[in-house]
């Protein structure tokens, strides 16, 4: 069975294994220490007759022994807490490499090196040590993604960090970790991991702005993205400009996921998000417009267009 | 007026509400039982948990506890009734009307919904528009109130009202985690409502202690609400504690084993819990200063809460085991506590909470100490205290069927979670994707939450089957030491006709061996 926090791909996570596999020797020697004197007592103690037990009341010795051996276990975890935190905490000397702002419910993601700007799919390149700094724009969120990572929370008006050096390309699930809304169980996100030189490419492709489309039903859908009021709230790069109220939809054609990892992109899933996105992610703040097929299938070509 | 029936009142009460609460968490299970369900909506969801939580923590758990100390204390230290019978009237009656006004919230259109811990912003008006965070507000005032009232009486009843002979150092244990437990209440409960006042403020009046634009902090909220919340969960726990360092020598028929240190590792727990409060929050983002000192502080902890577990087993130790389903449940206490306590160790080492915060480990974690941990106890004391309350013995037959179903179905449901947690599944989520094992990990979960809830109509059953036909108690059925026993089931209004005279700890065995036998 795979357990995530168990297959760590980042020197992060990986120390934080370690740090999980120390405690669980320890607290397995416990555990069974207790358990095994427990099931003992219950066969050799068990009552035979009427008479009553030696009346025993203490050893003075035996409570030093279990408070002092106890006492070093803890301090042995603390000595290795303090180790483990300084290798996943690395000091901060730069500017962060991404820039992540939480919302309810999607993440809005910067690329400082291009001044890009997306929306819960996260690129990162394999082997180099990334600074991702995290924020909020409205309540507590928390970013994770438990083979990469601690989790951190995003907390709006501080700047947190959190550093992530993932060592083998692939697609890497992560989630909000702090109830922010009706929406939190939706607030997932993934980290798609490239070697380097896809990743440039990526990063190159996504610094670029989107084209008008010619004609068709993609053009039809773009006139209608500015008359429906989609414009008020989403940014698309060289076509409509917009603050980061919703997702940038610039790239949004070549995410794998929509409304954060809701559901597979395709054009049939965003047709279906188009016309009722409160039936499937109830509780969002994009309304339901009540669009027509016709307004439906030219959006859809539209933002299909966007890649 | 009377002590006894003010708690049985409490114990009634609490019943109901954790019925209430075991509903609730039936919901979330069946609506969590496979991904992608819609038995709940999210806004439905979102109050469903809420009010579980905030259910069991305020209107079950510590009323319980403190329904318990009221009937039992006066019995335990020879007394007539508690110090201050009218305010131990009003302490009921005003958290039942808490407990009415957050229910009040449902009637109203919308109970709470950011939690039971009601972090801000999502709590302030700007995302909580609705009325339930005020309700929960006003509601756990009142509680609150009862709660600090009910700890003020405990203290001047066990420090005033001893009978002849009682020496502070003579007190039965549970008495003594009752008094120590009380100084923690009034440590506490103030923080919270202190708090609560502020978030009405900024929610009612347009203040802004919890949020940013106009200079608080939502982080203030963080700090503030556990100073009291992690204090309030060792008030959840320590009377507990009590009922098993009872319950335990008894059916060993050996006394507690290193009374002293039982005694003196509680008031070690009772300080160490003012001083961990941060240890919720290694996530924010504080600063290693802060995520040192309060991981240090929360592994200290670990260190009198082993003593306590080692001194029980010790007491077992060359004793003779009578399997009554008390003692059934305080065996489970001492399994299912250590593997909670432990899980807990894991978080104080904090960069391991660094993964494991705010999924569904914590979940695990939470419910192996409240409810492996303290309902087991409360379950034991139920079973070893019911003859003494009602005059009658609960069946030990239906006991077993209780105590299996409850134990096997509270270990399907919660083991599996530590592996949720452990696998990325967060907390307070209506709904999951369909990733590898999440959905047959949450199905196992959901039907030992129902065998859970088979048990609880079990244990409902046996009650009511004996409180009409259960065997006659007896003054000392269970042949125990303390001075509860020393009068008839159910006491007279007036508690005792004679009070014997006390020598130790123990004074019934005293009596029965009048040469002192140590054997």
């Amino acid at each position: 069975m795979h357990i995530s926090v168990f297959d760590p791909v980042s020197p992060e996570a990986g120390r934080l294994l370690w740090l999980w596999d120390a405690s669980m020797w320890i607290c397995g020697f416990i555990l069974a220490l207790v358990t095994l004197s427990i099931l003992y007592i219950l066969v050799r103690y068990r009552r035979r007759g009427p008479a009553e037990p030696n009346q025993t009341t203490g050893n003075p010795t035996i409570e030093i022994v279990w408070t002092v051996v106890p006492l070093g276990l803890v301090l042995l975890l603390f000595a290795l807490s303090i180790v483990t935190a300084r290798a996943v905490d690395h000091p901060i000397r730069q500017a962060p490499d991404l820039v992540v702002i939480g919302h309810q419910w999607w993440w809005e993601v910067h690329y400082s090196a291009m001044d890009a700007v997306d929306a819960n799919e996260i690129h990162l390149p394999t082997g180099r040590e990334m600074l991702v700094a995290v924020e909020s724009a409205d309540v507590i969120h928390d970013f994770w993604a438990p083979q990469l990572s601690r989790k951190v929370d995003a907390v709006p008006g501080k700047r947190n960090f959190v550093w992530i050096r993932v060592d083998r390309a692939g697609v890497y699930p992560g989630a909000c970790a702090e109830y922010c809304g009706q929406q939190h169980a939706w607030m997932r996100l993934r980290v798609i991991a490239q070697d380097p030189a896809a990743y440039e490419t990526w990063l190159a492709h996504e610094a670029q702005p989107a084209a008008e489309p010619q004609g068709g039903d993609a053009a039809l859908g773009r006139m209608r993205f500015g008359q429906l009021t989609c414009a008020n709230c989403h940014n698309i790069r060289g076509i409509q400009k917009q603050q980061q109220y919703a997702p940038d939809l610039t790239h949004v054609a070549s995410r794998q996921m929509l409304a954060a990892e809701r559901l597979e992109n395709t054009p049939a899933n965003l047709k279906d998000w188009l016309r009722h996105p409160n039936v499937i992610k109830p509780g969002c703040y994009m309304p339901n417009l009540n669009l027509s097929d016709s307004d439906l299938t030219q959006l859809t070509a539209f933002l299909e267009t966007l890649r | 007026m009377d002590h006894k029936r003010i708690g049985i009142l409490y114990l009634s009460t609490t019943l109901v509400f954790f019925c209430i609460g075991g509903i609730e968490a039936l919901l979330m299970r069946i609506q969590l039982a496979w991904p992608d369900n819609h038995f709940l909506s999210p806004d439905a969801y979102d109050q469903v948990f809420t009010m579980h939580g905030t259910t069991m923590v305020f209107l079950v758990v510590v009323p319980l506890l403190l329904g318990l100390a009221n009937y039992l204390t006066p019995l335990m230290i020879g007394a007539r009734d508690m110090a201050l019978p009218r305010l131990n009237a009003f302490s009921y009656w005003v958290s039942l009307f808490g407990g009415i006004l957050l229910y009040f919230s449902f009637i109203d259109g919308h109970a709470p919904d950011a939690g039971w811990f009601s972090y801000t912003p999502l709590s302030e008006k700007g995302f909580s528009t609705r009325n339930g965070l005020d309700y929960w507000a006003l509601a756990l005032l009142g509680i609150g109130v009862g709660t600090v009232a009910t700890a003020i009486n405990l203290i001047v009843t066990i420090i005033n009202l001893r009978t002849e002979g009682l020496t502070i150092r003579r007190l039965p244990l549970f008495v003594w985690m009752v008094l120590v437990n009380s100084f923690l209440i009034i440590a506490a409960l103030p923080a919270l409502n202190a708090s609560l006042v502020m978030l009405l403020i900024d929610r009612q009046l347009s203040a802004h202690f919890f949020l940013n634009l106009g200079g608080g902090s939502p982080i203030l909220w963080q700090h503030y609400f556990w100073a009291f919340g992690h204090p309030e969960v060792y008030i959840m726990v320590l009377p507990a504690f009590g009922i098993i360092s009872e319950v335990v020598p008894v059916f060993s028929r050996k006394p507690i084993f290193g009374y002293g240190f039982v005694a003196g590792s509680t008031v070690a727990i009772a300080l160490l819990s003012l001083g961990v409060w941060a240890h919720h929050m290694f996530a924010v983002g504080l600063g290693h200063a802060w995520d040192y000192a309060f991981g240090a502080s929360s592994l200290l902890i670990a260190v009198p809460t082993g003593v306590k577990i080692f001194n029980w087993i010790a007491t077992m130790w060359g004793g003779s085991i009578q399997f009554t389903t008390s003692m059934l449940f305080a065996l489970a206490f001492l399994f299912s506590f250590t593997i909670g306590g432990l899980s807990g160790v894991t978080f104080a080492t904090f960069p391991i909470d660094w993964q494991t915060t705010d999924t569904y480990y914590v979940v695990a974690h939470m419910h192996y100490v409240l409810f492996g941990g303290t309902l087991f106890a409360v379950m034991a004391g139920v079973y070893y205290w019911f003859p003494k309350i009602t005059g009658r013995m609960l069946s030990e037959r239906l006991g077993r069927v209780h105590f299996w179903l409850m134990f096997l179905g509270f270990h399907m449901t919660f083991f599996i979670q530590h592996f949720l947690g452990l696998d990325g599944m967060p907390r307070r989520v209506y709904t999951y994707p369909n990733l590898p094992g999440w959905g047959a990990m949450n199905l196992i979960s959901t039907i030992g939450a129902f065998v859970m809830g088979i048990s609880v109509l079990v244990l409902l059953a046996n009650v009511w089957i004996s409180l009409h036909s259960g065997e006659q108690a007896g003054d000392n059925p269970w042949n125990a030491w303390t001075l509860e026993w020393a009068t008839s089931s159910p006491p007279p209004e007036h508690n005792f006709n004679r009070v014997p005279p006390v020598r130790s700890p123990r004074p019934l065995w005293d009596l029965a061996h009048p040469q002192g036998g140590r054997a």
